[in-house]
């Protein structure tokens, strides 16, 4: 039992890091513009693509560097002249623009490396088993990417926290026109956060990429729970989406290793489990096999229970 | 919903059916194949296509069928029941009366529903569906249809063979089963309980896993899951990314456990096995492996990996299929299904190991000679290793035909 405690532990958090490392730029765009990316999860796929191709043509090292420096330029293009020239129409236009680019992307991707997924290696060097445990082995790039997310999160506390962007970006979370009266280039603060959250997102797919599959469907797998993690965290809290993506991480994990269905509680308590009637199958549906909507429901309890999220200061 | 779907379909159908029956014939017989060729499956469906393109330019080669020559058609259904009926749809207006589908039982489903009632509606025009791969045993037995043809061995008819294996291994003491939540990898389950608790009443079954179909990215949970069991022994009827994913956690995560697979052959798979230095322990089930010694198998596998990058040929029903698809059109005179369908029923074949195998006519499964293999490191007498890594599959036992013929349910409704 122990072992499987310590062993979905360290996936939980696994999965949780990556989610954060993708919600961490979805949040803090989210709150400052308004918009809700839908597009986020796509410059995922585009950093796990670039890293392979990188790593194809000269090395991972170099990819895990140069990958996500391109998905941000790409990201800053993006609101440069994308989203900003459809700001004026609202915001309804600009979450039909971000929607329909997540498919463009999708496509272009498609076309230019093909339907199947492609065959992103992990490097020699973190090709081995890094410690081993009860019998079973943990690979080391696992912790490569444990380690990597951890660093980003201390990086970007501390940017956050201690610098003068990291607080013209706070200004801008909660009274962006203030910022603005102040005289700060509000639109380039937005295009940096843009490009900066893209190359956020553009880090997990690199490092992802190689651990999970690389293929044209990725950013739809991750993309819904990404929102479940911004709105259940609060807009534009960065601690926040830290809480939510671990939670849903660890949920997501240990739901798996839960074998126990309403039918086993409710015989636990000395009830008869229902075993005829239309819905008696819903008695023998374990956690495991729900564990996927579990992060869904949780969304809709918060929204109901708590409009701005565990951490969240405003509605929007 | 599916309702009006349904109805709406069947106003589509009228429609281009109007309109086709002002093209002149025409000269050329053809082959739908529909699969997933994008997604997570997209590698198996992919593969699929270069074993019916291969078969259809031996059949061409050879003379085609009744003079005319076969050509293949492709079409994406992305593993989903809605878009198979759709791209059968397209199919048939674009002039095919065959059929083929294999990977997804829900797909095959959809497939059966669509072609009995696509012949209801169309008489004179009726369409087959031969299906390769799909081994939900419903479809040959409550789900039976006249114009449907199964060449992979169901579920149950492995499983048999499968604990018929198992019953001679004393060291299997713990069992985990781990499949698809879906209509598939359910049987599997299903069949898996009740024929262990028969033929090894001893064994312990320590976890029975059903999880999301092609979703999973990271199986990490579910291998330390298996781990924290106990199991010594993993039963899987996974397939795909299902599979190879499956067995590339247990290499990340060093698990040493007897796997016994349907698809353990797939894309993916064997590079995991030597990765995790499994030998002699990952075990598929299946119609035939390269390294059966015949002449005419070695030959046939020595062809196409060279046309395909050393890839093997997985399918050796692909063949039985088309092959017998060719002689009964010949046989029949007719490349029209209503005509020829009748000469598949029951039909006797020679496979490529010179063996003697048959389609039942009373529910249209094929039965033969189905084998357990081992992936192991190339020994003498083996022949071919799977993805370039010096591993090959080694025969480990083989069930006759006999021994498979399960009964059937079926109680086929012909058409007059």
């Amino acid at each position: 039992m122990l072992e499987l405690v310590i062993f979905s532990t360290l996936n939980g958090v696994l999965y949780g890091m990556l989610l954060f490392l993708l919600a961490s730029g979805l949040t803090l765009i989210f709150s400052m513009m308004g918009v809700l990316n839908f597009a986020h999860a796509s410059f995922y796929m585009l950093g796990a693509y670039f890293g392979f191709q990188i790593s194809q043509w000269l090395d991972f090292w170099v990819a895990l560097f140069v990958a996500p420096v391109c998905v941000g330029l790409v990201g800053a293009a993006v609101e440069r002249w994308g989203l900003r020239t459809v700001h004026k129409w609202g915001h309804v236009p600009e979450l039909l623009f971000t929607f329909g680019l997540a498919f463009v992307i999708e496509e272009m991707v498609q076309m230019i490396w093909g339907k199947l997924p492609v065959d992103y290696r992990v490097p020699k060097l973190l090709d081995f088993p890094a410690f081993e445990l009860f019998g079973t082995t943990y690979p080391a790039f696992r912790m490569f990417m444990l380690l990597i997310s951890v660093a980003i999160f201390l990086v970007l506390l501390l940017v956050l926290t201690r610098s003068r962007i990291g607080l013209i970006i706070q200004a801008a979370l909660t009274h962006p026109n203030m910022v603005a009266m102040l005289g700060h280039n509000v639109p380039k603060v937005f295009m940096m956060v843009f490009g900066f959250g893209s190359g956020l997102a553009g880090l997990a797919g690199v490092i992802a990429g190689p651990a999970l599959v690389t293929q044209p469907s990725m950013a739809h797998v991750l993309g819904p729970i990404l929102f479940v993690v911004v709105v259940f965290g609060g807009l534009g809290s960065l601690s926040g989406a830290f809480i939510a993506s671990l939670m849903i991480g660890l949920i997501q994990t240990f739901a798996i290793a839960i074998n126990y269905s309403i039918g086993d509680l409710l015989t636990s308590v000395g009830m008869a489990r229902p075993v005829q009637g239309m819905l008696s199958d819903l008695w023998q549906v374990t956690v495991a096999q729900v564990g996927p909507v579990v992060p869904y429901l949780m969304l809709v309890l918060i929204l109901i229970f708590r409009p701005t999220g565990l951490m969240g200061t405003r509605e929007s | 919903m599916s309702h009006g779907y349904r109805t709406g379909l069947t106003a589509l159908a009228l429609g281009l059916g109007v309109s086709a029956l002002a093209l002149p014939a025409m000269a050329q017989v053809k082959i739908a194949f529909i699969d997933p060729l994008s997604g997570a499956m997209a590698p198996i469906g992919e593969h699929g296509v270069k074993h019916f393109q291969y078969m259809i330019d031996k059949i061409n080669a050879a003379g085609g069928v009744n003079g005319q020559k076969m050509e293949l058609l492709t079409y994406d259904n992305k593993l989903s029941p809605q878009e198979t009926v759709i791209a059968a749809q397209k199919a048939i207006d674009a002039g095919a009366r065959v059929l083929t589908l294999g990977n997804g039982s829900g797909a095959a489903a959809a497939m059966i529903d669509f072609v009995n009632k696509h012949n209801d509606r169309n008489p004179g025009k009726e369409v087959v569906y031969l299906n390769y791969a799909a081994v939900d045993p419903a479809f040959t037995n409550d789900k039976c249809s006249y114009w449907h043809f199964r060449w992979d061995a169901h579920s149950d008819i492995k499983m048999q063979a499968l604990t018929s294996y198992i019953k001679t291994q004393p060291g299997i003491k713990k069992v985990y089963l781990i499949n698809q939540d879906y209509s598939f990898g359910q049987a599997v389950r299903k069949a898996a309980n009740e024929m262990l608790k028969a033929k090894r009443p001893d064994i312990q079954i320590v976890g029975d896993e059903l999880h999301p179909l092609a979703k999973i990215t990271d199986f990490a949970p579910y291998i330390a899951k298996i781990k924290a069991s106990g199991a010594d022994t993993v039963i899987t009827g996974n397939w795909g990314s299902d599979i190879a994913l499956l067995l590339k956690a247990s290499a990340d995560a060093g698990l040493q456990v007897n796997y016994y697979t349907y698809y353990a052959g797939g894309a993916g798979g064997p590079t995991s096995v030597k990765q995790t230095g499994l030998k002699d322990k990952v075990f598929q089930i299946t119609e035939g492996i390269a390294n059966i010694n015949t002449k005419e198998n070695f030959a046939w596998e020595e062809d196409f990996r060279k046309k395909h990058q050393n890839h093997g040929w997985w399918y050796p029903r692909v063949r039985n299929e088309m092959d017998m698809l060719a002689k009964a059109m010949n046989e029949a005179k007719s490349n029209d299904p209503k005509v020829f369908v009748e000469k598949l029923r029951g039909m006797k074949y020679k496979n490529i190991y010179g063996k003697d195998t048959y389609m039942r006519a009373e529910d249209h499964q094929f039965f033969q000679d189905i084998y357990i293999s081992a992936l192991t490191p190339m020994t003498g007498d083996m022949k071919f290793d799977e993805e370039n890594t010096g591993w090959g599959w080694k025969m480990t036992a083989t069930i006759p035909m006999a021994e498979t013929d399960v009964p059937t349910s079926c109680k086929m409704a012909k058409p007059s």
